[in-house]
């Protein structure tokens, strides 16, 4: 079996072909018996032990005929740095679109940060300072600053609300592999439509804010912690549990994103909780406070369907 | 609730399209919209509606031509596909 899975799977191979017809015009006898089917159990596992090791001679043999061909060694190395061009081309325009270099910021996470940060999107109550803090003049990685954003949390959440929503709707007998990916498009459509209004809603109030896409990517998607918990509860427990958890999740979720925007984008004044009249600092306070009231609405909309 | 990628782009195409067919000179002037009309002060003020009618004005320029191929590959494709 193993002969023959090896056999067939290296005449697949393009160069095999041309690698047989040499060896088996060199070597007579030896070749065919590699070629033909052998009944018996010695003489296959034999010639097995033998095709594996006569394959790297063979290859060997063959390498060194083409490698010796000077035409095909140019073509060779002129392919090789053809390639090696490609890889330097598409990386440059990747990171034209996505700048790969800062996405690594926000994937350097440690065990105690996640810990903290999942701890502070279902209780965010006790915490004090949620300023972030900088090291000159560029945040500080979330390692060592748990207020940072990172998009860890996020990723990981959308993925396990993909999973626990399958799982959900297995025990309705609604599943199908294909909801999986309707599910997972439904909420990725509609996170980018949040983010885009988010960011549209920034462009037309004007608020001089160092927020970037990608820090309302990783806010908008904190909220998928809090659609975990409920759908687990309410798989669990029953409705009355899901209710009550996506409850508390939303109040949590609703309090950590005021606390966490109002720093970014409200002046000083008014983020230090003093009241600054002016038309300004109350469509700042009306962007804020409208942003963090869509999470809970988003949150009861995207799993409300998978509980019945 | 079944949302997929293409129909959001879809959804985009429609409302680039209903931005760009917003004339400057026998609508948008009319309703105070237009751009001679938003030059407002200059301070660090510009206001929503400003804002706004600059981003409408700037969709404008910038999209028409594109927005050509987009949907007329947009046509094809629901020709094609349904």
């Amino acid at each position: 079996m193993d002969y023959n899975a090896t056999q067939s799977g290296f005449r697949q191979r393009k160069l095999q072909p041309n690698m047989r017809q040499r060896n088996s015009s060199m070597e007579g006898p030896d070749g065919s018996q590699l070629f033909e089917d052998t009944s018996g159990a010695g003489p296959r596992t034999q010639s097995g032990y033998r095709n594996q090791q006569t394959e790297p001679q063979q290859a060997g043999f063959a390498g060194q005929s083409l490698l010796s061909d000077p035409m095909s060694n140019l073509a060779m190395a002129y392919g090789s740095s053809l390639a090696s061009q490609g890889k330097e081309m598409v990386d440059k325009n990747l990171d034209r679109f996505i700048p790969i270099s800062k996405l690594k910021y926000y994937f350097a996470v440690d065990t105690v940060y996640v810990g903290k940060k999942l701890g502070l999107l279902v209780f965010p109550y006790m915490h004090n300072n949620w300023e972030v803090s900088y090291q000159q003049d560029t945040p500080v990685a979330p390692r060592f600053d748990v207020n940072a954003p990172d998009l860890y949390i996020p990723a990981m959440s959308f993925i396990t609300y993909v999973l626990v929503a399958g799982v959900a709707l297995g025990t309705q007998n609604r599943f199908s592999p294909e909801l999986l990916g309707v599910q997972a498009s439904s909420a990725l459509v509609w996170l980018i439509m949040e983010v885009l209004a988010v960011l549209l809603s920034l462009y037309l109030v004007t608020v001089n804010t160092d927020l970037t896409t990608i820090d309302l990517l990783a806010f908008s998607g904190y909220k998928y912690v809090g659609m975990i918990v409920g759908l687990v509860a309410g798989l669990l427990f029953g409705r009355p549990a899901y209710y009550l958890s996506l409850l508390w999740c939303c109040a949590a979720i609703f309090v950590f994103t005021i606390r966490t925007l109002r720093l970014k984008l409200l002046s000083e004044a008014a983020a230090e909780g003093k009241l600054v009249r002016g038309t300004r600092n109350q469509l700042r306070m009306y962007l804020t406070m409208s942003i963090a009231a869509a999470q809970p609405i988003f949150m009861y909309w995207l799993t409300y369907h998978l509980i019945r | 609730m079944a949302f997929t990628l293409y129909s959001l782009i879809q959804a985009a195409i429609l409302c680039v399209n209903a931005v760009a067919v917003l004339h400057e000179e026998r609508f948008l002037s009319k309703i105070g919209w237009g751009v001679d009309q938003s030059v407002g002060g200059f301070g660090d003020e510009p206001g929503v509606k400003v804002q706004l009618m600059n981003l409408v004005r700037s969709v404008r320029t910038v999209m028409r031509v594109p927005l050509i191929a987009v949907n007329s590959v947009c046509i094809v494709l629901l020709l094609l596909f349904g």
